[in-house]
């Protein structure tokens, strides 16, 4: 089933996020791959994260494309130009991939190219808008284009982001631009995650909302610290005191999904590498 | 104003190995106000550079030595200047590109970086509010630019990762929409208002500007 006539369907969602190589070697990529074939509904393959230089996405989505799996690229406006961003649209469409997720990106001065140019030559909205814009058969300097792309577009949200109103903003202002779903970041608390839904629950497009999976306390304790994600104090003291922090990590992931279950319509899940363990968080899911 | 630093002194010293006849040469408008090339930074440099057994044959404060006129009036008639065989340059790009297309023969050190177009809150107190890009659009942003003081130059609204009000990216900075945000909040429609693709080609280089 295609992306797009997955959101058109009832059933609740999975997604996950897969990490390019640093390098050439795809075995490990493709090997998580295959052990979430059938389990999950989208394959993310996200942009150089964290601005750290990787293999592309595009490639890679390529890849799972002609190997039945359904990829989601994810697009940044980071590092290309509006030349480089409508041709790699053009580029994903002649590969048959129809599914973008187009967000700002981390800072350059937050990877391992902390020299390179900042580019943000367009914003996401822009660029969502840009996408659209392709699908009309002209490109951004108005020339008409020989054969136009389709594409299911996505966005992201930050439900637990300081100034929710000003986020609710963003998202209305994505959907005018032509977001059909958004894949939120990391939730970990309950209340925050009802008020946003709440807020949201009369929009015409699906909330896939972010799980993470922590491996122990310290990666706990850095989201809290330094990213400010609110990660409640039970999660970390469980994950500190479990004999083996991952399975007590997956055990958690599968707790929030079980308890978002009955009132969101999809997961988007952030296993960080550990990608082989997402079988066993949705085997454990109530 | 534009915002300049010092190089490294061993930067400067290296470029000027074995040289005779230095003359340097500072800026009394920017260059004065960042205390990077005013009377005060061109005295200290001649003496650590005496200091480091170079001779200088003479020093200069111009007005504006981004001034080609003030450039070929002060300084290209004045006797030391003529005399160096290198010159030493406390002044912001535009200054030292002035003085080359005057002095066409002569060894120019620049001894400054160019940084930005600045904003004074106190001396030594600078902040980058604007980037001369050519296509302003805060009459709708509440009067603060966010292509410039969003790191990312979101003109559409956050990233969604500020923490406590501050930039994921630099966390001494204010995030630029939460602050537009509480600006606009009296117009409810001013934070969704969709802002259009920039016009780049607005800046780009090299410009020139002819009125007359």
């Amino acid at each position: 089933m295609t992306f797009t006539e997955t959101l058109q369907t009832k059933k609740f969602i999975v997604t996950a996020e897969l990490f390019p190589p640093k390098g050439t070697n795809l075995k490990p990529l493709l090997e998580k791959a295959e052990l979430l074939r059938g389990r999950i509904d989208g394959f993310n393959v996200t942009d150089n994260q964290r601005a750290v230089m990787r293999l592309g996405s595009l490639a890679i989505c390529s890849i799972l494309q002609k190997q039945g799996l359904e990829p989601i690229m994810q697009m940044t406006c980071r590092d290309r130009n509006r030349i480089a961003l409508e041709s790699d649209l053009l580029s994903a469409a002649a590969l048959g991939i129809e599914n973008i997720l187009i967000l700002s990106g981390d800072h350059p001065s937050q990877g391992d190219h902390k020299e390179a140019k900042v580019v943000y030559d367009l914003d996401p909205v822009q660029l969502l808008k840009t996408a659209r814009t392709l699908e009309t058969g002209v490109d951004l300097a108005g020339k008409k284009l020989d054969g136009s792309p389709k594409f299911c577009l996505g966005a992201v949200v930050n439900p637990m982001a300081e100034q929710l109103d000003l986020q609710l903003a963003m998202v209305e202002k994505k959907i005018e631009a032509g977001a059909q779903f958004f894949q939120t970041q990391p939730v970990f608390e309950k209340k925050l995650l009802e008020l946003f839904l709440c807020k949201t629950k009369d929009l015409p497009v699906k909330f896939l909302i972010g799980v993470f999976l922590l491996k122990n306390s310290q990666i706990a304790m850095f989201m809290k610290e330094k990213l400010g994600i609110n990660i409640p104090d039970e999660y970390i003291k469980r994950l500190a005191t479990a004999a083996s922090p991952l399975d007590e990590g997956i055990k958690i992931a599968a707790e929030l999904i079980s308890a978002m279950k009955p009132q969101v319509q999809g997961v988007h899940i952030m296993a960080l590498g550990l990608e082989e363990h997402i079988p066993e968080i949705l085997n454990k899911v109530k | 104003m534009i915002i300049t630093k010092q190089k490294e002194l061993d930067k400067i010293l290296e470029k000027l190995k074995n040289r005779k006849n230095i003359f340097i040469v500072g800026c009394a408008a920017c260059a004065t106000k960042c205390a990077t090339g005013g009377e005060d930074q061109v005295q200290a440099l001649s003496v650590e550079m005496s200091k480091h057994g170079l001779a200088i044959l003479g020093s200069m404060v111009l007005d504006t030595p981004c001034d080609i006129r003030v450039v070929k009036k002060d300084l290209a008639r004045d006797d030391k200047a003529q005399k160096a065989e290198s010159l030493v340059l406390l002044t912001c790009g535009a200054g030292v590109q002035a003085i080359s297309s005057v002095l066409e023969d002569k060894e120019l050190v620049p001894a400054l970086d160019t940084m930005f177009l600045g904003t004074i809150e106190r001396l030594g107190n600078f902040h980058q509010f604007c980037s001369l890009c050519g296509d302003c659009i805060i009459d709708e942003t509440g009067g603060i630019c966010p292509v410039t003081r969003c790191a990312k130059s979101l003109v559409n609204g956050p990233c969604g990762g500020a923490l406590k009000g501050k930039c994921e990216v630099n966390s001494e900075n204010d995030c630029a929409w939460i602050t537009i945000y509480d600006k606009l909040k009296k117009n409810k429609t001013g934070i969704k208002k969709y802002h259009n693709i920039k016009n780049n080609a607005a800046v780009n280089k090299p410009q020139k500007v002819k009125t007359r």
